[in-house]
């Protein structure tokens, strides 16, 4: 399935640079195979959103995209995933490395035991030797990327835990951004959050892809419609539909999108 | 198509559909008394006529209200988004036909059971069965999700226009005859002109039925009765729809 690419470019009338390719995916829970084959690219400084009923693969694909899954033994991925042409699923690929390229973001808020100032300064130190005064600088910068910075700013020394569901979130993706990765993976960051929350995040994501490529799963149709650029559609490990997601949500083309998006899946 | 996982939402989209089908009905009742009224001088059919168009405005609204309720509540996509702003279209359409029947109706009260000219009377009908079959050909197209006979009612416009310019012609040699004339032709040539313009609400829908089932507008011009044209393909219509 290679008419990913051909159609995206044909509707927009220029094309735009494949940040990640991801060529005949499959993926493996053991014996089980959780993706098909997935042929897929991700746009640079574009929103690619995954949506599909529970279990379909779009996690699972998520966690492909920096290796996550090799954190677990039985777990393994074949095909290719390049990442500026380079691929990332081959032996000897350095994985920390690769996640300070690749960062993501989960469901639940994660914020560190420890100071706010500290849970962004920590995965900087990981990869970087800045001193005070430039950390000072990266933290701000971070913070405020993530639009934390005006609400936190007087307590840099408090518990990220005392920061509210979304405030977390956003430290999250503070923390995430602070490493100054390529690519940013959001993997349902919105469905522990009330509406304000949910509609500062999305805010933000708008702003973040200036400057990231970002892949967002989500279970949240509307979502997707609104924050993402493409929309793939994946059903039982295999990607039925991919296009721009105007056309996903409105005249999508097969019909097991059609189902899903307007509720018919039974 | 399958049903929704939440009933309740079949339930409203079918409730819209019927609301459309009741106001289409209505449409055509008006319109075809309307000149009924009209070539037989008839001047209480005429406000009948016209009481009733209350009901299709009552009737509008209510489907703009369900409308917009069931996009508040469903946040529909796709084919559901499209039947739900398709509903609201077609309902501005048909209480259109109906205001234009009113009018109809309004000029035979003003005329007093004053008698029009035979061939003139044939004209008139003539036109108005041309038009009123397209109107019922584009509603039944509209519940049976039928683009092929959309397109026909939409590629077949001209005769209506062909028949008005041909019986605005009459009305003036009328009008030249004898001035004490001015004043029927006038209304005559009004009703004819309304008569005309349901025949666009009825090319209207036809284009939102296009719309509706293929998911895309219509973007070529429409065929004109002085220039030569070739017919419209059916869009691609995606399949399963």
């Amino acid at each position: 399935m290679n008419l990913a690419a051909s159609t995206a470019t044909a509707h927009t009338g220029h094309t735009m640079a494949e940040r990640i390719a991801i060529r005949d995916l499959k993926f493996y829970y053991g014996d089980a195979l959780a993706l098909k084959g997935i042929n897929l690219p991700l746009y640079d400084r574009k929103v690619t959103a995954f949506i599909g009923p529970s279990g379909c693969g779009k996690s699972t694909l998520l966690r492909v995209l920096n290796r996550m899954y090799d954190l677990y033994p039985g777990q393994r991925a074949e095909g290719e995933v390049l990442l500026d042409g380079e691929n990332i699923l081959a032996p000897g690929v350095d994985l920390n490395l690769l996640r300070s390229r690749v960062g993501m973001v989960f469901q639940k808020p994660t914020p560190f035991p420890m100071t706010i100032y500290d849970n962004i300064a920590f995965g900087v130190k990981l990869y970087e030797k800045l001193s005070k005064a430039e950390m000072d600088v990266r933290v701000e910068e971070s913070l405020t990327k993530a639009a934390l910075w005006k609400e936190v700013k007087d307590k840099l020394n408090a518990s990220g835990l005392s920061l509210s569901g979304g405030q977390q979130q956003r430290l999250c993706i503070a923390r995430t951004v602070a490493i100054k990765p390529e690519v940013i993976l959001f993997d349902e960051p919105c469905s522990a959050l009330d509406p304000i929350s949910t509609a500062k995040i999305e805010e933000l994501i708008d702003e973040l892809k200036s400057d990231y490529t970002i892949a967002i799963v989500t279970h949240n149709m509307q979502q997707a419609a609104r924050v993402s650029e493409h929309t793939a559609f994946m059903y039982l490990g295999e990607l039925i539909e991919f296009n721009e997601t105007d056309r996903i949500f409105t005249t999508p083309k097969d019909q097991r999108t059609q189902d899903y998006i307007t509720g018919r899946f039974g | 198509m399958s049903d929704h996982i939440v009933r309740s939402f079949d339930d409203e989209l079918l409730a819209l559909g019927r609301s459309i089908s009741e106001m289409g009905g209505i449409a055509e009742t008006m319109f075809a008394s309307s000149v009924d009224a009209l070539v037989r001088s008839d001047t209480q059919l005429a406000q009948r006529v016209i009481a009733t168009d209350q009901r299709l405005d009552a009737l509008e609204r209510e489907i703009e209200e369900k409308a917009i309720l069931t996009i508040a509540k469903r946040q529909p996509m796709a084919v559901d988004l499209r039947a739900i702003i398709t509903s609201i279209r077609l309902a501005a359409d048909l209480e259109r036909v109906g205001d234009l029947a009113k009018n109809i109706g309004k000029r035979v009260v003003a005329m007093n059971g004053q008698f029009i000219p035979q061939k003139i009377a044939g004209g008139v009908t003539h036109m108005s069965d041309l038009a009123l079959d397209r109107l019922k050909r584009v509603l039944d197209a509209y519940m049976n999700r039928d683009v092929e006979t959309a397109l026909d009612v939409w590629n077949n416009d001209e005769e209506i226009d062909t028949l008005y310019n041909s019986l605005f012609r009459e009305l003036l040699t009328y009008m030249m005859e004898d001035p004490r004339n001015i004043g029927f032709c006038t209304h005559l040539l009004f009703c004819a002109k309304n008569i005309e313009r349901i025949g666009d609400h009825a090319t209207n829908i036809a284009e939102t039925i296009h719309y509706l089932v293929t998911g895309k507008t219509i973007t070529v011009e429409r065929p004109r009765s002085n220039a030569s044209y070739a017919p419209l393909e059916i869009g691609e219509i995606p399949k399963g729809e």
